[in-house]
């Protein structure tokens, strides 16, 4: 049963990541690899508060959840923006500069040790019971519930409201979608803000279960796999996509060997690429095959 | 007085082109006895940078061919040169083997895990298969760490100068020697190859497969002939980047020097050779350049951490650079400059 809660919470994360990822990629067609670099971003910037402007841990939770919203904003406006209508290979390079450029800038800020963010803000990372063999890290608890919200939310949002609709428009055709009047700087600018927003909440959840630095960022990496698994332009796939790295990587851990548990999503990657590399939900029409 | 000179630009055409010709070789030779005088005036140090510099050059030459002329994006370079770099400590610790075998050993590990690394591109284009060369560099890495974790060596695998002719390479000079004809003869392979049939081939699938496959380039063999080609060249210069630091470890081939070269294809401009070794130079350089401008700068701590940190953020900042505001790179800057001090008849074919 142990396992099934580590496997649900595993799950959360990944889905928590991915859903950045499906966000931007569906929407503009980039994939964004410096998505694990912002997530880690975004719990830096709750240090940054905590440490900074307020002791008080929701205030500075709602401020780091403004800040990465501007993050968000301000990573398409003053970079991608200029991206856009350039081949997709340079898109998807100026985002692994970006990645790199934000993962020296933040050792150079935050220094190269690890952080206790839950001590920072008061957080008491109990570990709750759930059942008598069954026990969760307070964190964890919150992911999962935060996992579930963000993508109710996404999807309503996607799918029931005016923006929603226009971000779908301009994924699918943005040239039809530019020509029906929808601003595609705009949507595209909407959909890097949620991505951000997301990403940064998976950041300060999952440091807030263990500790902060840098080399978290490798989580963005390893969620990127579910995103593709699923369908790189299928919320509910990167969901289903986040099950089964995270069950197989726990299971795999678990009852073979766990130095495993950094190539497990890759191979699973490999697999999904060589059978059916649209993934288990995706467009299939979007992948020019030879 | 004008119709004369029209008429001995019309006369000669042939001589023109010749002197052209002549004047690029002089540069060349130039450079080359430039290159080889050097040592004479450099400390150790300056020999390890430039040894280096060779040696990314080899991996550079290796992408650019890859990436710049055939089309084909991967994201695993530091994998293949993993591969290299472990065949060859695997086989020297194991058997003790020689330089004659665990190179040639090695090029031949590149060679069949690019066309591992190949098979994807054959359904694959774009990011799904950068994605597809990513996994397989976290695979490849995994495997290193899985030898060193079972061979006891968990800190690497230790590695003695390598012998040639019975000659020991050893110091500084030597290296440098030696790297410097590699990479030269690697230049020269790759140029000679872009000029057959081969290269034409690959041109041919990086403007368009399609168009490419109905003029009657076999696409999926060019492709996985460019992948097999230029892993086996990458896993060669990992390979000398073993002996090199007399050291094999994972620790040394991250995602990071992936990058780096991609770095390096990007700064020096696509598609071009000469770009490849341009890059090289540049993105090796980086590091030392913020070392010394942080130095210039008092009141900052000077410890390994800041100092490799703030070479990665220089890293990506450049790179952002490059591909915003100069996508062809410093190549394209070079032509942009002669464009401007040529003749106006020169720069109508430098647009």
């Amino acid at each position: 049963m142990q396992i099934l809660a580590n496997i649900v919470v595993l799950t959360s994360l990944y889905a928590l990541v991915a859903s950045g990822y499906v966000l931007v990629y569906k929407v503009s067609r980039v994939l964004n690899l410096a998505h694990g670099e912002l997530m880690i971003l975004g719990a830096y910037l709750l240090v940054a508060t905590s440490a900074g402007i307020a002791s008080d841990p929701l205030v500075a939770i709602a401020l780091t959840a403004m800040f990465s919203i501007v993050v968000g904003l301000s990573v398409y406006l003053l970079l991608m923006r200029k991206m856009t209508g350039q081949p997709v290979l340079a898109a998807v390079l100026t985002t692994v500069a970006l990645g790199i450029l934000l993962r020296g800038a933040m050792v150079l800020i935050w220094g190269p040790q690890q952080l206790n963010v839950g001590a920072m803000i008061s957080f008491d990372n109990a570990s709750i019971a759930l059942t008598d063999s069954v026990r969760v890290s307070t964190a964890a608890l919150w992911l999962v519930v935060c996992t579930f919200l963000v993508y109710l939310g996404l999807l309503a949002f996607l799918h029931m409201s005016r923006w929603g609709m226009r971000m779908r428009a301009s994924g699918q055709n943005a040239l039809l979608a530019a020509q029906r009047g929808i601003n595609l700087h705009t949507v595209y600018a909407l959909a890097w803000t949620l991505s951000t927003f997301s990403g940064s909440l998976a950041g300060v959840l999952v440091t807030l279960d263990s500790r902060i630095d840098v080399n978290m960022a490798v989580i963005g990496l390893k969620a990127f796999p579910a995103a593709l698994v699923g369908g790189l332009d299928s919320l509910p796939g990167a969901l289903i996509g986040a099950g089964v790295i995270a069950a197989l990587e726990v299971l795999l851990i678990h009852y073979v060997n766990p130095l495993l548990s950094d190539v497990v999503p890759f191979l699973v990657l490999i697999a999904i690429l060589i059978v059916r590399p649209w993934g288990l939900y995706g467009t299939k029409e979007e992948l020019n095959r030879v | 007085m004008s119709n004369i000179e029209t008429g001995i630009g019309k006369m000669t055409p042939a001589t023109t082109r010749r002197k052209r010709l002549s004047q690029n070789q002089v540069a060349w030779i130039g450079l080359i006895v430039l290159l080889v005088l050097l040592p004479t005036s450099a400390t150790p140090f300056h020999l390890d940078i430039a040894s280096q510099i060779f040696i990314a050059g080899i991996g550079a030459l290796a992408l650019m061919v890859l990436t710049g002329i055939a089309g084909q994006i991967s994201l695993g370079h530091s994998g293949l040169m993993a591969a290299g770099a472990f065949t060859t400590g695997i086989l020297y610790k194991e058997t003790g083997a020689g330089i004659w075998i665990t190179l040639p050993a090695s090029v031949v590990a590149g060679a069949v895990i690019g066309l591992i690394f190949g098979l994807p591109s054959l359904r694959l284009r774009g990011i799904y298969l950068a994605m597809s060369t990513l996994a397989l560099h976290f695979l490849v890495i995994y495997l290193g760490g899985e030898y060193e974790f079972a061979s006891g060596a968990s800190t690497g695998i230790f590695l003695d100068p390598p012998v040639v002719f019975g000659f020991e390479i050893y110091d500084g000079y030597a290296w440098y020697y030696v790297l410097l004809a590699l990479v030269a003869g690697t230049y020269w392979g790759c140029r000679n190859l872009l000029n057959s049939k081969t290269g034409r081939a690959w041109e041919a699938l990086h403007a368009n497969e399609t168009a490419a496959e109905a003029l009657g380039v076999q696409v999926a063999n060019y492709k996985l002939l460019a992948f097999v080609i230029t892993s086996g060249i990458a896993s060669f210069s990992g390979a000398l980047f073993a002996y090199y630091q007399n050291f094999v470890s994972v620790e040394a081939f991250t995602l990071f020097l992936s990058i780096q070269y991609i770095a390096m294809i990007i700064i020096g401009g696509m598609g071009s050779l000469p770009g490849a070794l341009l890059g090289a130079v540049f993105v090796t350089l980086v590091p030392y350049f913020v070392e010394w401008l942080m130095e210039a700068v008092p009141y900052i701590g000077l410890d390994i951490t800041t100092v490799s940190s703030a070479s990665y953020a220089a890293f990506g900042l450049l790179m952002i650079l490059f591909l915003v505001f100069e996508p062809s790179g410093l190549t394209g800057i070079w032509k942009r400059l002669v464009g401007q001090f040529a003749s106006p008849s020169k720069r109508e074919d430098t647009p």
